[in-house]
């Protein structure tokens, strides 16, 4: 269905951080032997899992134009839902934890569209208030998984690969197809690149808006169920600053913050990105806070040589 | 203050002989345009020089030389008997030239005299803002000008007109020479008019030479003293605004003779398509009411600001009607949005193709079946064969140049781009097409491409209804035209037996029903 060259293309030229991916990978596979073992490879997937699953709905909200800063806290709160709930049985949980985050992303889209307040501002105030929320329903405690289904199914594998990275597969397969072939998915470019001409065209650009913060809301909850499943808890904290890296990863995949341009592909390469780094440096055994300092680096210099390149093609034929 | 702007007799020229500015033969190419011919016009100090001609005459080059904006290929600019060359707009304004635009550059949170000295703030001791200079300055400019306002007022907070004069005061901080106004009256209500003619009667009696660019017949015969005519990027003569006539100025203006292709205009008409009723959005348009007959070209004219664009976009369901009623195909609609509208089949070829009409950073294909997705997609799906059938099919059916479906809208030249957005129309099979500016900033040869397409589709029975600026389009597309002014339908014309200088008329609302003139509105 997708070819390789067409999966690395994004608009006609090799996506930059799939250059930078493979050469990364190439440097610390050199750097420790244990890098390219299946079980660290795997390792990675599952790490990148959460992140990566919220940012594919992110990419969705960016290219549409908006952002969402409340998926870390969605996550926060449906990943105590799902352990706290489980006394009503784990399906139930689960369905309300998901609920949750397509509720917080419906109303976070309908006031974005209905009152045209800016999405930072309305999504930032989400990210307040539903921190607030978490508090107010565990009071300050960490809930514990009594069921050990739960959490068996967090670090199950098919194979030698972990259920979580084939989740995270096949959500991106999915959401790079809806992005690529479906009328929504060109619509949320039409109204990022240009909301007025969208508007113009006839698009409802009030509805895609806001499918799109349900999309990103649903992916925050999901990410934080499977997260929770992973730990076999959740705290009231987790989720903090999910939403930084989220955006870092989105916008590191090429994704504009002024909407109208990004992929699904690009995406994914930028959370691989972070991923490898983290765990590359990590077998070197670089200090945490120096791995702070060098993917700070690296974020503003990917976004230095992207934005030279896109000078360079934007230069190109005029007819 | 207004009795003395309405005064008919203004203040002769201080010095009536010699010209503080002349500008010689000057010509401008752009590659494949000659958009100046060896045109010439000069100001006296203390004269309104009025400068008149129809939109791409070339009077906003001309004022682009002055400023520095442009580089001539020929001519001289002679300011107080020096040659000048200005190779930037900086060294014209350190010469005392100033432009006083339509579209405003102030800073909106900042008070009135922060923005008049925007970037030559007076300092003082450690880079200081010397704030009691700075009000001492704007509140003396203020002053001069007879402001009724603070030099601490906050710019937000004032009328479009103080704002313009804010505009002016900042002019008035590097001792013009020459004052260009173009169109200053765009954005200004009939009542706040006076204040401005009494800024610029001010002006005058300090010295400085006036460029007076306007449209409107009442405000140059109240002002000028000289009227200079240009058309089609030449000078046309130069009038004495005492011993002329309005008639006069017309003829010299639109004297051009037309090339009016009329037998290839369509002529067989059917139902009504469209119809208004006492159409009115409060404050922007009152009573619009007219018709369009399916396979019939009719042309909107008037000036910028008339109310054309807002009459479509309320027709288009993206304004709200105050009042009256649109009948689609004979029957009453109630047309709440644009998905609404395409749905109904109205299509709307925007004015501002860049950010109404297309996606720029979209490829063409793209573009073309954004606003009927529906057709080239099955359960939500794309199907992307089809999409290239449709894109095909109206590339070669409007001879559009690009290398490929690939390349993204922004890269075409701007008669394609504005081909795209009518086969992207054309895809969702309207029964009424609305074009607004169809040809503005579009060269010649795409420009009549494009009038002959306009032709075609109405033979082949849509509804057209074309909005212009431009007479010579109107003229030669339209069977019917509509004449609005100031929100208000003027006049209806029969757009083969209309004489030029009734529409003018009937567009600066001078125009006066007679019974020659008009013909009925057309019924169904």
């Amino acid at each position: 269905m997708i070819n390789m060259k067409d999966f690395l293309k994004g608009s006609g030229v090799i996506q930059p951080i799939w250059v930078f991916v493979i050469v990364i990978t190439v440097f610390f596979s050199f750097m420790s032997e244990y890098f390219l073992s299946i079980g660290n490879l795997s390792n990675i997937l599952v790490q990148t899992s959460t992140i990566g699953l919220i940012a594919l709905g992110m990419t969705y909200v960016m290219i549409n134009g908006n952002i969402d800063l409340s998926v870390g806290a969605v996550l926060g709160l449906a990943a105590s839902l799902s352990v706290g709930l489980q006394d009503y049985g784990i399906t139930i949980a689960v369905i309300a934890a998901l609920t949750s985050g397509l509720v917080l992303g419906a109303i976070n889209g309908l006031i974005v569209w209905k009152t045209g307040v800016n999405a930072f501002i309305v999504t930032l105030g989400a990210m307040i208030g539903v921190r607030g929320l978490i508090f107010v329903y565990t009071e300050e405690q960490s809930f514990y998984a009594t069921n050990f289904a739960f959490s068996d199914f967090g670090t199950s594998s098919i194979g030698p690969i972990p259920v979580l990275a084939i989740i995270f597969l096949i959500c991106t397969l999915v959401m790079h197809l809806v992005l690529k072939k479906t009328g929504h998915g060109r619509n949320t470019f039409a109204v990022g690149g240009n909301p007025e001409a969208a508007l113009d065209a006839g698009i409802r650009i009030g509805r895609h808006m806001m499918i799109n913060f349900i999309i990103v809301g649903f992916f925050a909850a999901l990410a934080g169920v499977l997260l929770a499943t992973q730990m076999g808890a959740a705290t009231p904290n987790l989720g903090r600053d999910y939403e930084l890296w989220t955006i870092t990863a989105v916008v590191l995949g090429g994704t504009k913050l002024t909407g109208g341009f990004g992929s699904i592909t690009g995406t994914l390469g930028g959370v691989l990105a972070i991923g490898i780094l983290r765990n590359g440096m990590n077998l070197m055994q670089v200090p945490a806070f120096y791995v702070l300092v060098i993917l700070g680096v690296i974020l503003i210099s990917v976004l230095i040589i992207d934005q030279r390149l896109n000078v360079h093609a934007s230069k190109g034929v005029s007819i | 203050m207004s009795t003395a702007a309405m005064n008919r007799n203004p203040p002769q020229a201080a010095d009536s002989s010699s010209p503080v500015l002349s500008l010689i033969d000057i010509t401008k190419k752009f590659p494949g345009v000659v958009a100046l011919n060896q045109v010439s016009f000069d100001v006296r100090a203390g004269e309104v020089h009025a400068l008149l001609g129809e939109n791409g005459a070339g009077k906003s080059t001309l004022m682009k030389v002055l400023a520095g904006k442009h580089q001539p290929n020929g001519g001289k600019i002679i300011l107080a008997g020096e040659e000048k060359s200005f190779e930037n707009p900086k060294q014209a304004k350190k010469s005392g030239i100033v432009l006083i635009h339509q579209e405003q550059s102030l800073v909106p949170e900042m008070s009135v005299a922060e923005n008049i000295f925007l970037g030559s703030l007076p300092l003082k001791w450690g880079n200081r803002v010397d704030w009691k200079k700075l009000h001492a300055d704007s509140t003396e400019i203020l002053e001069r000008l007879k402001c009724t306002f603070s030099s601490r007022d906050m710019v937000s907070n004032l009328s479009i007109a103080k704002k313009q004069m804010v505009e002016i005061a900042r002019a008035l901080v590097f001792t013009p020479r020459i004052v260009v106004f173009d169109e200053p009256t765009a954005s200004l209500t009939d009542h706040e008019k006076p204040v401005l003619y009494d800024i610029i009667r001010n002006l005058q009696e300090q010295g400085v030479g006036i460029v007076y660019i306007s449209h409107r017949m009442d405000e140059i015969f109240h002002l000028s003293q000289r009227i200079s005519v240009l058309r089609d990027g030449e000078y046309n003569g130069t009038l004495n605004t005492a011993d002329t006539s309005e008639d006069e100025v017309t003829k010299l203006m639109i004297g051009r003779t037309l090339e009016l292709d009329h037998a290839s205009k369509p002529k067989d008409f059917g139902e009504n398509m469209l119809e208004l009723r006492n159409l009115t959005v409060n404050g922007v348009f009152e009573d619009v009411s007219f018709n369009v007959r399916k396979g019939e070209i009719v042309g909107m004219y008037g000036l910028v600001g008339a109310g054309r664009s807002e009459v479509a976009e309320t027709i288009f369901g993206l304004r709200k009607p105050s009042g009256g009623e649109i009948l689609l195909d004979g029957k009453v609609e109630s047309i709440r949005s644009s998905h609404d509208a395409v749905l109904e089949g109205i299509a709307l070829v925007p004015e501002d193709r860049k950010d109404q009409g297309l996606i720029l950073g979209m490829n063409c294909r793209d573009n073309m079946t954004l606003s009927a997705l529906g057709s080239v997609s099955s359960m939500g799906f794309m199907k992307t064969g089809e999409e290239k059938v449709v894109y095909d099919k109206y590339q070669q059916a409007m001879k559009i140049k690009t290398p490929s479906w690939r390349q993204k809208v922004g890269n075409l030249s701007g008669g394609n781009q504005q081909k795209i957005v009518i086969g992207k129309w054309l895809h969702t099979h309207p029964k009424l097409l609305i074009l607004d500016e169809p040809t503005r900033g579009i060269d010649v040869g795409s420009k009549a491409e494009i009038h002959a397409l306009i032709k075609e589709l109405a033979r082949s029975g849509y509804a057209v209804l074309v909005i212009s600026s431009e007479m010579p389009e109107v003229l030669g597309v339209s069977n019917r035209i509509i004449a609005m002014y100031d929100g208000r339908v003027t006049a209806e014309f029969d757009g083969d037996a209309v004489s030029e200088d009734k529409l003018v008329q009937a567009i600066t609302g001078q125009y006066v029903t007679d019974a020659s003139g008009p013909v009925p509105a057309a019924s169904a």
